[in-house]
């Protein structure tokens, strides 16, 4: 079983690092809301809870341990969105990072755009390592020298000092949703991004704060006959006029904005036939699409549901290409999960480098991959238990039913407050970032 | 806890008022209820609750039918307090509420169409117990008005847990209240109300009342529920040659969050297959905040008044 799924069947994970606190006391500010990769995998992103977005930056790999692959320390820190109140509705606009996204690298300095429910932000990042001094008219505290006393000329040199990473908001993208927003995506062409929230999506134009248009409404205009709400929306890899939206009901729309320019008639709709050998009440709600990501080659997609995680070949919309079941031991708890509100949990899905695996998260601090190349698949846990450096994670499995075998844990013991719902796969190797509810596992291949 | 205590008496109250005649209800609810029947089992006897089986005979198909429909209950009961409970200092989560929402429909359709619906209907359409005469009566003439076929349409009232806006209105001079069909909102009160399932919850507790006469909680919850339904007005903006200055007034008025509201009140609008199709025989219109608006009889409106005033 180890060096199942992850690259070929014999890549073995390893415990890496955990940021956060250890004590089991969870602040509701720490709790991790989304964790990415910058484009080159340099850069780590978490947002959590109480606004604040943390950077971590992989250290160059040293000399002296070639075959390590550099560790992840914190890079930047910063306060991105603050709590606020709807006056008008007399209601808290939460301050809760829902999610971060990159933009491709152009200079030196680093942008990202992060998003609570009504306001996007585009930060920058950069570094300050140089400092001038020589002034003619400043000391070097910045008092000004009195100009009687200046007799000579001098160029200012600048000088060496400690790394600062200074992050600044560029730009603010704020008063376009009514509702909550769930998603953005940068586009393609590094110039326009789309955000989305539950009935409308908008499309921006980076550089511009004061104007977005609206490519998706699917408000009724009654809202009595509301039965369907956008989960997901993601652009095309490659294409800079096709986007993908997910919905409650399980379907997925893609859209072509040469097509019009409201978006609402799709071009294409993936949609399975319900089984109806498993239909119940619960039906719908674990149809809802909690998250969609596009491959890398920009050919397949795949979606996040409560149970499954389906790839779909773009070019089919009938069904899906392939189906993995996440957790299918939880079907006959249905019941107890809508109850506890746990059938509500968005989780989230990512690939990896090439398209080979694709993980996602569960509950109990499991997370599954999938290697769709040789049809594996595996259930690893993050957890403090197994966080001894480099060492190899067993793999784990939940009893269904019957004896349960040794190291196995069986349905009724799964904690389902320990839910894994995001999950970031390095662009180019195997490094993975886990959020628990507080802490950020890393872990990587066994070199 | 008050929960519990409304959901063992809920299935008491189905005890008393049930239906054998659930025949032929699709095998894959079959398999819905034995996959969750464990839980059921468990979670009812845990708390204690004395479950009266049907009469006699006890036949394994009867006993699979009335577990069925005392599971989509509670699922139904669940599902209403979990929209109720949406009431928070922040927004609610609208995928949420819309997916429990649906569910809400689906179980309503399904009761609808074996007929539940109505038997739930008839146990307590004319017999209510009179401290819940209000509430009961303006339900049940609403239902009487209906039957007569048209006439003047039909209303409700939707009280609000700290309502906080009335948008005020006029439409050619004439205040309308918009309605779904004669229950309170879904998220206005504590317990749920659900049309007809107010009154048997109404009168549940009201016999919780009578026969303990301790149960503190739920006395308050059935005072609440009667407050409910007379809570307040809620009058929206409706059309659009509406007064221009009130419109005005309201234009920066975000309502999105009333939207939800109404989302959720439509669920009160009854199947399309029942009996009380009061939407039917509605005008409606769409208005700058998207709810459906009818125009009421004033003299009907007068008459909810003086029920409310107590006169």
């Amino acid at each position: 079983m180890a060096g199942a799924g992850g690259g070929g069947n014999d890549v073995q994970w390893c415990f890496s690092q955990v940021k956060g606190a250890i004590d089991d006391d969870v602040a509701e500010a720490d709790i991790i809301s989304t964790v990415e990769f910058n484009h080159s995998g340099e850069l780590l992103a978490t947002g959590d809870k109480g606004g604040r977005v943390v950077i971590f930056q992989q250290e160059l790999e040293s000399k002296n341990q070639p075959l390590c692959r550099g560790e992840y320390n914190v890079y930047s820190t910063f306060q991105s969105h603050e709590p606020e109140f709807d006056y008008l509705k007399s209601l808290e606009i939460e301050e809760k990072i829902n999610k971060i996204r990159w933009l491709p690298q152009k200079n030196a300095a680093q942008f990202l755009l992060s998003t609570n429910d009504k306001t996007i932000k585009l930060w920058k990042i950069s570094e300050r390592d140089k400092r001038p001094e020589g002034y003619n008219l400043k000391e070097e505290d910045g008092r000004y020298r009195d100009p009687t006393t200046v007799t000579t000329l001098r160029v200012p040199v600048f000088h060496p000092m400690d790394l600062m990473v200074e992050a600044s908001p560029r730009r603010v993208f704020a008063n376009a949703h009514t509702y909550h927003i769930n998603s953005i995506s940068v586009n393609s062409d590094c110039e326009t991004y789309l955000s989305a929230d539950d009935l409308r999506i908008n499309l921006w134009n980076l550089e511009i704060t004061d104007r977005s248009f609206n490519i998706v409404d699917i408000k009724p205009a009654n809202m009595e006959e509301l039965t369907e709400v956008i989960t997901a929306a993601e652009f095309h890899p490659n294409q800079c006029n096709t986007f993908v939206y997910s919905s409650s009901k399980g379907t997925i729309r893609l859209c072509d904005m040469r097509a019009s320019a409201l978006c609402d008639q799709h071009s294409k709709l993936f949609e399975e036939p319900e089984d109806p050998s498993n239909r119940s009440f619960f039906s719908e709600i674990i149809s809802s699409i909690s998250d969609v990501k596009f491959s890398h080659s920009g050919r397949y997609m795949m979606t996040r549901d409560y149970l499954t995680v389906k790839i779909w070949d773009l070019n089919m919309e009938s069904r899906p290409v392939e189906t993995y079941q996440v957790h299918e031991y939880l079907r006959s708890k249905l019941c107890s999960l809508y109850e506890n509100d746990c059938i509500f949990d968005k989780f989230e899905c990512c690939w990896n480098g090439n398209d080979s695996v694709v993980m996602t998260g569960s509950y109990n601090n499991f997370f599954r991959m999938f290697d769709r190349g040789y049809r594996q698949d595996v259930t690893l846990e993050a957890s403090r238990e197994s966080s001894k450096p480099r060492s190899v994670l067993k793999p784990r499995k939940v009893c269904t039913g019957g004896k349960r075998k040794k190291d196995e844990i069986s349905v009724d013991s799964l904690d389902f407050n320990k839910k894994i719902l995001h999950t970031a796969w390095h662009p180019q190797d195997n490094i993975i970032a886990v959020a628990t509810t507080n802490n950020l596992y890393i872990f990587q291949d066994r070199l | 806890m008050c929960r519990l205590a409304f959901w063992s008496m809920s299935l008491q109250c189905w005890d008393d008022a049930l239906v054998s005649a659930l025949v032929g209800w699709p095998p894959w609810l079959e398999a819905s209820v034995q996959h969750s029947s464990q839980f059921w089992m468990a979670n009812m006897y845990s708390k204690g609750t004395k479950r009266k089986f049907f009469d006699s005979v006890d036949a394994a198909m009867d006993n699979k039918a009335a577990l069925y429909s005392r599971q989509r209950q509670s699922l139904l009961d669940m599902s209403l307090i979990k929209l109720q409970l949406c009431h928070m200092l922040v927004e609610p989560n609208m995928c949420r509420s819309v997916l429990i929402a649906n569910t809400v429909r689906h179980i309503r359709e399904e009761m609808t169409h074996d007929g539940s619906w109505q038997l739930v209907t008839e146990a307590f359409g004319g017999s209510g117990p009179s401290d819940h005469l209000v509430a009961t009566e303006v339900l049940c003439r609403s239902s009487a008005l209906e039957q007569q076929g048209g006439g003047p349409k039909l209303y409700s009232v939707m009280g609000y847990d700290g309502c906080r806006e009335e948008e005020v209105v006029t439409d050619e001079a004439l205040c309308s209240v918009t309605f779904s069909d004669g229950a309170p909102s879904l998220l206005g009160t504590i317990d749920h109300c659900w049309d007809r399932a107010e009154l048997r919850m109404a009168a549940v507790e009201n016999r919780v009342i009578k026969d303990s006469g301790s149960e503190v909680e739920s006395g308050e919850g059935a005072k609440t529920v009667m407050g409910q339904v007379f809570g307040t007005f809620e009058i929206k903006n409706v059309a659009p040659g509406s007064d221009l200055a009130l419109e005005e007034l309201f234009s920066a008025v975000d309502a999105s969050y009333y939207d939800l509201d109404t989302m959720l009140t439509s669920i009160q609008s009854t199947p399309k297959m029942g009996p009380y199709n009061l939407l039917d025989s509605m005008a409606s219109s769409h208005g700058p905040t998207s709810n459906s608006s009818c125009r009421t009889d004033l003299s009907e409106l007068d008459h909810i008044m003086e029920i409310i005033v107590g006169s």
